[in-house]
């Protein structure tokens, strides 16, 4: 390695803490002019799309949730509705209410455990959520709190919290009878209660003014806030049919770590994940989440990154509200689940997973078996637009910041799309990039 | 400086889910009062330097350089647990074991030649010394517990390595062969995660690897009997413990 030049300054963080996996990121500036940055990832590669070929497509559902720990649901629904639609079958009602509910449970452990453990420590310049809570101790208790709210209904519905087991390619393996259901209510309630109260406290944080100019997209319903439900559509007039999706979302295996590139055809690098459904979709909200967010201080879409952590926790407000809702209206549906019977062809689906757009495709035989698959994780989608942030941000605060304190503006505009490395990893490639 | 024991929290490859298990281990801040956490990056941005009393390890090897760091962490640590199928017996990324890692790297990848990794993926036990495996996928909060709090007072952890169909029979919870002739990994499995799937009425994929002496012929024999043609009983073998050696002798036995 050559000595860099002397006004180059180079941050590294040789590991990157508080996020889900394990990465790196590596800026250099010259002056106060970014010249590179990278994040790196040095995640072993687990080979997903081969290991799903020859397997049944009823075991999709299992397998793929193991590609993440915080959010296998994610997975698995996006699994479950792209092979549906192979066997060209819907599943609604009832049985469609109780994969919201799953989900929501999801969305709830999943932004709670990012919004109090993982990202708040950063805005009170505490290494972890054990120091936040010798000052905050109420409301790290609260988001535990609610992070069990959440658990509470995967443990319910999906049998256990991290890899539920009763997900099925046509509903569930058993449905809960409403009295089951019920204990869940008081709970939820609690939760949402606590939720409105933390969203209150976490707009009086001090969020570092910069803004992104990413082209956001998530799924768009004109019915509802969405999760599982949609068209693509983005920021910049974007409005797909997910079937078309692997014509316009376009990765490049390049190398060096940063370089997987999902982009936009023709278009370039774009962003997935709250700030993005916030975006497109605040106006369908309910009613409490849409009253919360404005209390919150967000009137309308907003491009500051560090807000991440408000649309959050609005997500986790409507999260348990249509959860509550689901199990209102619940009736005990007269079959877990739909039989549908294997056929050849191509699936695709989207879901809204915690951290963004989820997008799964396969391609099964006669008899079921998948030939190929294909899996988009949000956060191989968000990368380039994440290092566009690093940019930003480092322009931004070089300045004023010190080294140490740069550092940590940087890791926590990582932080800022709660990557989930463990899942973007088996596209990237690993090993450490040096400096020239 | 603190004396408590130091506690330290390790991944390779794996998908966090048992980490999240350590992270609502009691809730984390009870954790935190009994032991100092001195590396768990999933949590914390503060790093204690080594020696550590306790080092839980999560993941299999897969790579070059993690055959190296797990020499590097066994080194620096007093006791070391294992959790979860990846860690103690390769994962469901141990599927590779039984193809062709090229074959893996060309399907997933547009540059095979870019991507650094082992024709393997091995359980941590296959490179150091463990002092304790801890089964499933993931592992459960409650029977980690069992052995954080067992190694912390100095003793052998409970965790009975019996067959899941024991506790199924003791909660009453109906057979899913017996009364619907669904395939179920249940008597040849570990107990130990409150026996979930008969419950949901589906058949046990696994997930805790083989238990004890099992008798996975006449496990085997069953599910033929039951119709489950050879290539299912094979992909039933190989899940997430798929390389477990009870697991992986008996499917290659139908291939
Ligand atoms: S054993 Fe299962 S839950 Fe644990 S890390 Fe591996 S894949 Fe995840």
């Amino acid at each position: 390695m050559s000595e860099p030049e002397p006004e180059v300054k180079t941050i590294h963080v040789e590991a990157l803490a508080r996020v889900e996996g394990e990465g790196a990121l590596r800026v250099r500036l010259r002056g106060d002019k970014v010249e590179d940055v990278q994040l790196e990832i040095y995640e072993p590669p687990r080979f997903f799309e081969a290991l799903l070929a020859g397997r049944s497509w009823l075991e999709a559902p299992d397998i793929t949730a193991r590609i993440c720990g915080i959010c296998p649901v994610a997975y698995q629904m996006s699994a479950v509705h792209a092979l549906e639609q192979v066997a060209g079958v819907e599943v609604d009602g009832q049985l469609g209410a109780l994969r919201r509910l799953l989900y929501c449970g999801e969305w709830i452990e999943s932004h709670a455990l990012h919004v109090f453990m993982l990202h708040a420590p950063d805005f009170f310049g505490c290494a972890d959520a054990i120091e936040l809570a010798k000052t905050q101790r109420v409301w790290v208790e609260k988001g535990l709190r609610i992070r069990r709210a959440g658990n509470a209904i995967l443990a319910l519905l999906g049998g256990r919290a991290i890899h539920p087991i009763n997900v099925r390619v046509g509903g569930f393996y058993r449905t809960p009878t409403r009295a089951e259901l019920e204990p869940l209510v008081p709970q939820l309630t609690g939760a949402r209660d606590e939720a409105l109260e933390s969203l209150e406290w976490l707009s009086g944080l001090d969020f570092p003014e910069v803004e992104g100019d990413w082209e956001l997209v998530a799924l768009v319903h004109p019915d509802e806030y969405p999760m599982i439900r949609g068209r693509l559509g983005s920021t910049h007039g974007l409005d797909l049919h997910v079937d078309d999706f692997e014509e316009h979302l376009i990765e490049a295996h390049v190398e060096h770590s940063t370089a997987l590139h999902a982009t936009l055809a023709g278009r370039g690098p774009y962003l997935t994940g709250p700030l993005a459904r916030f975006a497109l979709n605040h106006e369908r909200l309910g009613p409490l989440a849409a009253d919360a967010a404005r209390r919150a201080g967000l009137r309308g879409p907003t491009r500051n990154p560090f807000r991440s952590i408000l649309v959050r926790m609005v997500e986790v407000v409507q999260a348990l509200d249509d959860a509550l809702g689901v199990i209102a209206g619940y009736v005990q549906p007269p079959r877990p689940h739909l039989d549908p019977a294997p056929r050849a062809g191509i699936g695709r689906a989207a879901t809204e997973a915690p951290r963004g757009t989820l997008l799964h495709r396969y391609e099964l035989d006669a008899a079921g078996t998948i030939l190929t698959a294909r899996i988009m994780p949000p956060t191989s989608q968000n990368q380039p637009s994440i290092e566009a942030d690093l940019v930003r941000v480092v322009e931004a605060f070089a300045g004023e910041l010190d080294d140490a304190a740069l550092t940590w503006r940087c890791e926590q505009a990582v932080r800022n799309h709660d990557p989930c490395i463990s899942c973007a990893t088996h596209f990237l490639k690993l090993e450490l990039e040096r400096l020239p | 400086m603190s004396d408590r024991p130091k506690l330290a929290v390790w991944k390779f490859a794996s998908c966090d889910g048992c980490q999240l298990s350590v992270l609502d281990t009691e809730e984390l801040l009870l954790l935190a009062e009994r032991v100092e956490i001195s590396h768990f990056l999933e949590v914390t941005r503060a790093v204690v330097a080594g020696p550590y009393d306790i080092s839980i390890v999560e993941g299999s090897v897969t790579t070059a350089h993690d055959a190296e760091r797990i020499r590097e962490i066994r080194a620096s640590s007093r006791a070391l647990i294992t959790v979860g199928a990846c860690a103690t017996a390769g994962g469901i990324q141990a599927l590779r074991n039984f193809g062709d890692v090229e074959e893996y790297r060309r399907v997933v990848y547009a540059r095979p030649d870019w991507i650094e990794t082992l024709a393997t993926s091995t359980a941590i036990a296959e490179h150091v010394t463990v002092d304790y495996e801890l089964r499933g996928c993931p592992v459960t909060t409650r029977q980690l517990e069992e052995v954080l709090g067992a190694f912390l007072a100095g003793r052998r952890p409970a965790i009975p390595a019996y067959s899941a169909c024991v506790p199924c029979k003791r909660q009453g919870t109906v057979c899913v062969t017996v009364a619907h002739g669904t395939p179920c990994l249940g008597p040849i499995t570990q107990a130990g995660c409150g026996t979930i799937c008969p419950k949901y009425t589906r058949g046990c994929y696994g997930c805790f690897g083989p238990s004890e002496s099992p008798n996975t012929a006449a496990l085997a024999a069953q599910a033929q009997e039951l119709g489950v043609e050879r290539p299912e009983l094979v992909r039933l073998l190989r899940s997430f413990n798929a390389d477990a050696e009870a697991f992986r002798e008996e499917s290659k036995r139908h291939e």
